[in-house]
């Protein structure tokens, strides 16, 4: 045994482009649409195994639904998920524009990324619940929430639901199965095995699903999740949004060189699945059989989504610090909302035309509400919630010292 | 009545509250089948099923990410960490999740939920055993902290602190576990059998959080103590001669603010015990506390004895715990001030 080692040297994984280089996805294997067959729902996650490292898709690339992912929906359906989608990137681009106005201090958007909380949001039941991030909005656009109680938030106005002690985009609204948004990453993801686990404790038929980001999963939360839900075998599906970037770090730092972050799920013996995230229809079809999956008591799921975050991290960043500015173009799986368009005009079910009048009618809409909403106040103007309610539900009842401090403070 | 441990009186609590709610589960390491290593939950996955009682896999962040999950569903998850030590990871759980969740969501989800927890020194558990960390739960806003003293206030405060609608931190002082414990660490001692404070009530009578309890009346020295520590102030308050009143705080948040400034305007003086490293801890927030409010009342500077700011040691156990003599001189200290 010689001891001749040549000196160890740290691999720190890179993208494969930085600014000023030239986008190119030629690794990135994209399976074409309706290769990957649909199992039963109650298939054993050995048998599925490598559905963690293909990608279920729907939509080929002249817009029609192809394999036996497809026809789950009408048009009807497929024209109100399209509707969903453009008013969900109405509203980011308006609510964008107020922060940079000073309305709000902070805003995340969801360009790029719309199909997938929106698709998902109709394969669930009411009394469900979500344990979201911050860049599943479109749960509570398609599951109804009223976008005025948002826009309150975003504002911190005296009708803001959370009464100004919330961030602006960290909803919550347990009537929309919509739980409180947390700004600490992955803790959401092992709190939904834990709703999960409760409705299977109480004999209820309610599921849960969590979010994660795919730099989050990196956390410990992440693994705590996978062990809690596969020892227990929780009614939940677990959804990681695989974006490519957390704020400036790719995916790679999190995922490292090999493997996929679905195929994380096979060392817990969960079904594990790779979805076209920028597909509707494939987004709504995995979400469904996910979903039917856990209410039937076949235990959890794992769901990658791919997609694309074609925004900055939030308001405070810019990408073009450490990504090409020409790399959210080159992305081979599309804009959603042009793949679902595509998809209607090719059954026959939508024009250029109706797309342009709805587009019209969605944004008239989001203005009437953004004045609403701002007639009760922005940031620091108008109507704003008192001071007296930081003090408010840190206890159900108030205990002497915050009684205390609430009168030193004036209140 | 009947004549309990505190482990005994603990797992009754438990008992009475699962019994009288289905919504009440318990689980943690190895707190199903086996009962607990301390034992507090022997028996309960026997009687109420193996959904209500259950083992946990060794994720203490996933234990406590879970049960917040079942609190915000409508459950009363009662769940324990297997040592207080061992809470750190799932400290960003408590602080960012539990103890934030009515203020944040504006009461619309909220998280009934009880984390208890063996803490403090005593039985040569080395550092990774005898920690008190008390102080980094009091610090955060949101969450109860409660550490009681003898089994009757255990059974009582932990059912007070199941029925409670927000999170509470319940640190269970595990030299008492089977003690009891007088003080003395090389001396005999009167087992719970014979104690008086191992008469524990049957039934749900509750011990309300919030409210200190006198263990020891006197007039001259206020000595604030809890957990073990009050065996300690109670040994030491007989051993010097000085007429100290004893206060077991039970809760430390809420603090029963009123009990503690009534008997230091009283008394004039006020000695600080607790077993948890100096700096920063519990007894500084006490300080400042009795500072504020009874200044022109004291008659002596107020002294604090604790567990020294080193790791808790091993071999060395007895030195760094704050005993009898220790306590002892702190109590004739003040007195010459």
């Amino acid at each position: 045994m010689s001891d001749d080692f040549p000196p160890l040297s740290l691999n720190v994984p890179e993208p494969g482009c930085r600014p000023g280089d030239t986008p190119d996805f030629s690794d990135f294997e994209i399976p074409r649409a309706g290769a990957v067959k649909r199992p039963p729902v109650d298939a054993d996650p050995d048998s599925i195994r490598d559905m963690a490292f293909s990608i279920v898709r729907v939509l080929n690339k002249d817009g029609e639904a192809v394999g036996d992912w497809a026809g789950a929906l009408s048009p009807d359906e497929l024209r109100e998920g399209l509707r969903h989608m453009l008013t969900l990137r109405t509203f980011d681009a308006r609510m964008m524009n107020a922060q940079r106005q000073g309305k709000t201090s902070f805003y995340m958007q969801h360009l790029g990324e719309e199909a997938v909380s929106c698709a998902f949001s109709r394969a669930l039941r009411p009394g469900d619940m979500n344990f979201p991030t911050y860049r599943q909005a479109g749960l509570l656009i398609a599951g109804g929430y009223p976008m005025l109680t948002m826009m309150n938030q975003i504002y911190s106005n005296a009708d803001d639901p959370l009464h100004g002690r919330q961030l602006p985009i960290m909803y919550s609204s347990k009537e929309h199965g919509f739980f409180s948004i947390s700004g600490n990453l992955g803790t959401q993801f092992v709190q939904s095995v834990g709703w999960a686990m409760a409705s299977a404790i109480s004999g209820d038929t309610k599921i849960a699903t969590g979010w994660i980001g795919d730099g989050s999963t990196a956390e410990s939360d992440f693994h705590a999740a996978m062990v809690f839900a596969s020892t227990y075998s929780a009614p939940v599906v677990l959804n990681i949004v695989n974006n490519q970037w957390a704020i400036s770090t790719f995916q790679g730092i999190a995922r490292g060189g090999v493997g996929t972050f679905a195929a994380r799920g096979h060392g817990f013996g969960i079904a594990s699945i790779r979805v076209d995230g920028n597909d509707y229809l494939a987004v709504h079809a995995v979400a469904k059989w996910a979903c039917e999956r856990a209410r039937r008591g076949h235990g959890p799921t794992l769901i990658e989504h791919v997609t694309y975050r074609a925004g900055g991290h939030s308001t405070s960043d810019d990408p073009s610090a450490y990504r090409s500015k020409s790399e959210a173009a080159a992305w081979p799986l599309g804009d959603p909302i042009e793949r679902l368009k595509k998809h209607l005009i090719a059954i026959g079910e939508w024009s250029e035309d109706r797309h342009t009048q709805a587009q019209a009618e969605i944004l008239d809409g989001v203005i009437a509400t953004q004045k609403q909403a701002e007639a009760i106040g922005t940031l620091g103007g108008g109507k704003t919630p008192s001071p007296r309610d930081m003090f408010e539900g840190v206890y159900e009842t108030m205990p002497p010292h915050l009684i205390r401090q609430r009168q030193e403070a004036g209140y | 009545m009947a004549s309990m441990t505190m482990i005994e009186a603990i797992r009754e609590a438990h008992d009475v509250a699962m019994a009288a709610d289905d919504r009440v589960v318990v689980f943690g390491e190895d707190v199903g089948f086996f009962g607990g290593v301390f034992r507090c939950t022997a028996g309960l996955q026997q009687k109420y099923g193996n959904s209500r009682c259950f083992d946990a896999p060794i994720n203490e962040s996933g234990i406590v990410g879970t049960a917040i999950g079942m609190a915000a569903y409508g459950l009363k998850p009662v769940i324990e960490i297997q040592f207080a030590d061992y809470v750190y990871p799932a400290y960003d759980q408590i602080v960012s999740e539990a103890a934030r969740l009515r203020h944040r969501s504006n009461a619309d989800f909220t998280c009934p939920l009880v984390i208890r927890m063996p803490t403090g020194g005593g039985i040569f558990g080395g550092q990774t055993h005898s920690q008190s960390p008390e102080a980094l739960f009091t610090h955060v806003s949101g969450l109860k902290v409660v550490v009681p003293s003898n089994p009757r206030d255990a059974k009582g405060l932990l059912l007070a602190a199941i029925e409670d609608p927000d999170p509470v931190i319940f640190l269970e002082p595990k030299r008492l576990y089977n003690g009891p414990f007088d003080g003395y660490h090389d001396r005999p001692v009167t087992s719970w059998k014979n104690h008086p404070k191992g008469e524990v009530p049957e039934g749900a009578e509750i011990v309300p959080l919030g409210k200190a309890s006198i263990t020891r009346e006197g007039g001259d020295v206020t000595v604030l103590a809890y957990g073990t520590m009050v065996y300690v102030a109670e040994a030491a308050a007989e051993a010097s001669g000085v007429d100290a009143e004893v206060i077991d705080l039970r809760t430390l948040m809420p603090l029963d603010l009123d009990t503690i400034q009534a008997s230091v305007e009283k008394t004039g003086r006020c000695v600080i015990v607790h077993e948890a490293t100096r700096t920063s801890g519990f007894g500084a927030e006490l300080m400042s506390l009795v500072q504020e409010t009874c200044f022109y009342h004291l008659e002596a500077p107020i002294i604090r004895v604790t567990g020294w700011d080193t790791p808790y040691p091993h071999a060395q156990e007895w030195e760094y715990f704050p005993g009898p003599a220790r306590v002892g001189e702190a109590l004739k200290k003040v007195m010459e001030g």
